[in-house]
């Protein structure tokens, strides 16, 4: 990773150590939501954009993390057990979904992970004795860690922060260590990779695990913080808003999810002004932004760079000796 | 076996239409390989053109439906193709993947805001009156609608093999460089597929409001179905997206009634996993080479 | 040179067809340990295919592959590579968004340790120092942190050999390595092949159509025409065997 990503980082990171003590409780909660969806985006960045296969089955992840960690604190058990089990259990779900990976690629695959997607919103509808059906799963206390509640928000948003924050540098470590090497080895060139001793089977279903087991995570954080789960957040819908999170924020880049979830978690908040009019404004931004700049806000940010910096010097391409 | 009987031309009948939908999603993906993720909406909004031809404009039925053919033919054909597409392809499958999911939720939205939110009854171009055939009550309707698209399908399918712009087309989609080699002009052919996406859609679009009313939220549920039917009929295949929207027609149809009505959509979901597992270049397809 | 009666690679009978079409026609051969064979013929006589059976990438229809006296049959293109297995294709294929030091860490770095210590371990899996040596190796230390995609095409092409070496391979298979390759670039691949081959007794199979650069290169030379072998023998020999010159020439 480039320093200016660390500093970037660090920066951001100051600035959301500040932000709630300046904000009311509904800020502070659209900041907690904003780090949950970036939690699975991350996943899916690492699953889409490092490793190059495409799922459109993060939000089926995000519910069973959802639903799981909601349905053990509702009987009682800790949260970090409902968070570790909801990481194991996505994980290996996840292991299982990569199957298809195997034998399936690009669109193909999309529509197993979308159709796999589909499948899980229908468990979570019907099975009512579980998961409550339509009405939903409620009633479940938010965790305390030390003596510290995190019924208030902000305390639950410092709660998420720490999270997200850990998970972020894992991820980072990840991406940083041989194996995002050859995650990125496997989405460029799968069978060089392979020849050159990459197991790209057992890199493709860790690439889908290990995205999974961080959209489980999310949902795990999700259920305390919205405090109500039910079906709907975790439709096909919720899968297309991650991806779009994933690639308007920049695919394959390390802060991409995290920019892109927070343009998507915060512009319909900018656009309520519009009312019934939001979807419509941000749709369109969304498809300009895609014609203009494929490779996302960071791809943008970065041609702008390249541009400034190539004003003043002239041109300053790869110059070969 | 009445009620088989029943629920097997109603399902064909369903089927057809979403046959409609899937053939042309098939040949947008052949010609300019795009996935076409409004599909759905692409077969809600055409309706509510006829819905705006008879009733803001107070057109008759006939010119309702010619005014709602050249919208659809230049909104969604020639503007989608123009605007939405040819900035896209070169940067690959995924940004038009969420672009178009993007125009899928602009179109959905623009009617709930624009029009009504709610469903709107849609006049029958078909007699709704029903015959009794070995104790099955079978509609006229369900019978016209699947004689209506068969027909279309196969003038779409002769046009397509017989014709010289349609093997031009064929030609683009198999192959685009030796097609242009062989002095197709390329561009146009696509041009040509969009339309008659365009075409397919505002047909499916008035055969199914009638059934289920005109609403803003309808492409949601057809648009999944349509990918599911071109995908287990083959995806690179026009008869087999018919076979596929035929057959996810009656599977739909028949696990309602006799499996699971909760789990309906779960059984087309699992064909479509199954089929893309075992045989995926679908039922009917031809393997798609892979580069390596 | 260094000889031993050992052999590095044996093939056995190796048979592959395509839709009725025998690509490679029971082919059977040896390598020696130290040796570098050449693998001629002309276009379409299945040299590619029979790399690719030889290498897991396909699975032959019959037939048995050994290394180092082990059958590798059927074994994935990863393990082989883990046995010492190096090789390239015929088209370029480095990764190209990637700079030239990590396309040559990656070359290496699956056999470093294991899929966890991988994990854990350095992001280099400390084998920067071993990378560098071999971009030295082939000239290219100037462009080591330039993107793999940014560099000329006889330069990727060099570098794709170059990753080949990185597992420290006892044998290395070739496919056409100095097809596109300019005639200065050309010169030095060959010095470099060469040299690698005395300093670390690595075997090396090359296919390749370039007759001057195989017949300089190879101390043995095979011939395949239509899946089978219709020649064996030194350079001079297969200079002028008419068979040979039949097969290119055609009827």
């Amino acid at each position: 990773m480039r320093l200016i990503t660390i500093i970037a980082s660090l920066a951001v990171l100051a600035l959301l150590v500040v932000l709630p003590f300046n904000l009311k409780n509904y800020g502070i909660y659209i900041l907690s939501l904003w780090m949950v969806y970036s939690i699975a985006a991350m996943g899916l960045n690492l699953t889409l954009g490092y490793a190059g296969q495409v799922s459109l089955a993060q939000a089926a992840f995000l519910g069973i993390g959802a639903y799981t960690t909601a349905l053990l604190m509702k009987a009682g058990y800790p949260f970090l057990f409902g968070f570790g089990l909801s990481a194991g259990i996505c994980f290996c779900v996840g292991l299982i979904l990569g199957y298809p990976a195997l034998r399936v690629q690009h669109h193909f695959l999309a529509f197993v992970t979308l159709g796999f997607n589909a499948l899980v919103w229908l468990v979570f509808r019907n099975e009512e004795w579980l998961t409550g059906g339509t009405y939903g799963l409620m009633g479940f206390p938010r965790p305390s860690f030390f003596g510290i509640d995190t019924t208030n928000q902000v305390a639950f948003y410092f709660f998420s922060l720490t999270i997200f924050v850990l998970l972020a540098v894992i991820l980072w470590w990840i991406v940083r260590s041989p194996w995002g090497r050859a995650f990125q080895a496997l989405r460029e060139n799968p069978i060089r990779a392979n020849s050159l001793g990459v197991d790209i089977r057992r890199m493709t279903l860790l690439a889908f695990a290990i995205g999974a087991a961080y959209g489980g995570m999310a949902g795990s954080l999700f259920a305390p913080l919205v405090e109500f789960i039910d079906p709907q957040s975790f439709q096909l819908n919720t899968s297309l808003m991650l991806l779009l999170m994933v690639i308007v924020g920049g695919s394959g880049r390390f802060l991409g999810p995290v920019i892109g979830a927070l343009l998507v978690v915060l512009l319909p908040e900018w656009l309520r002004f519009t009312e019934g009019m939001y979807l419509i404004i941000y749709a369109s931004l969304v498809m300009v932004l895609l014609a203009f700049c494929p490779s996302g806000l960071i791809g943008l940010y970065e041609r702008s760079v390249a541009a400034l910096r190539a004003r003043p010097s002239g041109s300053r391409g790869s110059e070969k000796p | 076996m009445g009620e088989f009987f029943q629920l097997l031309v109603s399902g064909l009948a369903t089927g057809s239409i979403y046959a409609l939908a899937a053939v042309g999603f098939t040949l947008l993906w052949q010609a300019s390989q795009t996935i076409n993720f409004a599909q759905g909406e692409f077969v809600m909004l055409p309706a509510f053109f006829v819905l705006i031809g008879t009733q803001v404009l107070g057109l008759n039925l006939i010119l309702g439906l010619l005014f709602a053919l050249v919208v659809s033919l230049l909104l969604l054909g020639l503007v989608f193709k123009r605007l939405i597409i040819d900035p896209m392809l070169p940067h690959g499958v995924l940004p038009i993947v969420i672009s178009t999911i993007a125009l899928g939720i602009l179109l959905r939205d623009s009617v709930k805001e624009f029009y009504s939110a709610e469903a709107q009854p849609f006049p029958a171009i078909f007699s709704e009156r029903t015959l009794s055939v070995f104790g099955a009550v079978i509609s006229l309707q369900d019978i016209a609608i699947l004689i209506t698209s068969l027909t279309t399908i196969t003038v779409l399918q002769l046009f397509l093999t017989r014709t010289r712009t349609g093997r031009c087309m064929q030609a683009t989609a198999q192959n685009r460089g030796v097609a242009e080699i062989l002095g197709v002009n390329v561009n146009r052919m696509i041009l040509y597929t969009f339309l008659i996406n365009a075409g397919l859609a505002l047909m499916a679009s008035v055969l199914i409001s009638p059934i289920y009313l005109a609403k803003f939220s309808n492409g949601e549920s057809i648009g999944l179905i349509a990918f599911i039917a071109a995908i287990v009929g083959g995806f690179n295949q026009v008869r087999g997206a018919l076979a596929g929207g035929l057959l996810i027609g009656v599977v739909d149809n028949m696990s309602a009634a006799y499996i699971s009505a909760e789990y309906r959509t779960a059984f087309p979901l699992m064909l479509l996993i199954i089929i893309i597992l075992v045989r995926p270049q679908g039922l009917f397809g031809t393997a798609e080479e892979r580069s390596v | 040179m260094n000889r031993s009666n050992e052999n590095v690679l044996s093939v056995c009978g190796i048979s592959k067809s395509f839709g009725g079409i025998r690509a490679v026609d029971d082919v059977s051969f040896d390598v020696q340990r130290g040796e570098i064979l050449g693998l001629i013929g002309p276009n379409g006589s299945g040299k590619s295919t029979l790399f690719d059976c030889v290498l897991g990438q396909l699975f032959p229809d019959s037939g048995e592959v050994f290394v180092n006296g082990n059958i590798v049959t059927r074994k994935r293109p990863c393990d082989l590579n883990k046995l010492g297995v190096g090789r390239t294709f015929q088209m370029l294929q480095v990764f190209s968004e990637m700079t030239v030091l990590e396309n040559i860490i990656l070359a290496g770095q699956e056999h470093r340790g294991t899929l966890v210590s991988r994990l854990f371990g350095q992001s280099d899996a400390g084998l920067t120092e071993q990378a560098d040596e071999i971009i030295a190796f082939f000239r290219l230390t100037h462009l080591r942190d330039h993107r793999a995609g940014s560099l000329s095409y006889g330069q990727q092409k060099l570098l794709d050999t170059a990753m080949a070496f990185m597992a420290g391979p006892r044998l290395v298979m070739l496919d056409e390595p100095a097809g596109g390759v300019n005639l200065t670039m050309l010169e030095s691949l060959k010095e470099r092949l060469i040299a690698f081959n005395e300093e670390r007794a690595a075997t090396f199979v090359v296919i390749e159509h370039n007759m001057e650069f195989v017949m300089s290169l190879c101390t043995r030379i095979l011939v395949l025409a239509n899946g089978a072998i219709i020649a064996e023998g030194t350079p001079e020999e297969i200079r002028n065997d008419p068979v040979v010159i039949e097969a290119y020439l055609g009827e």
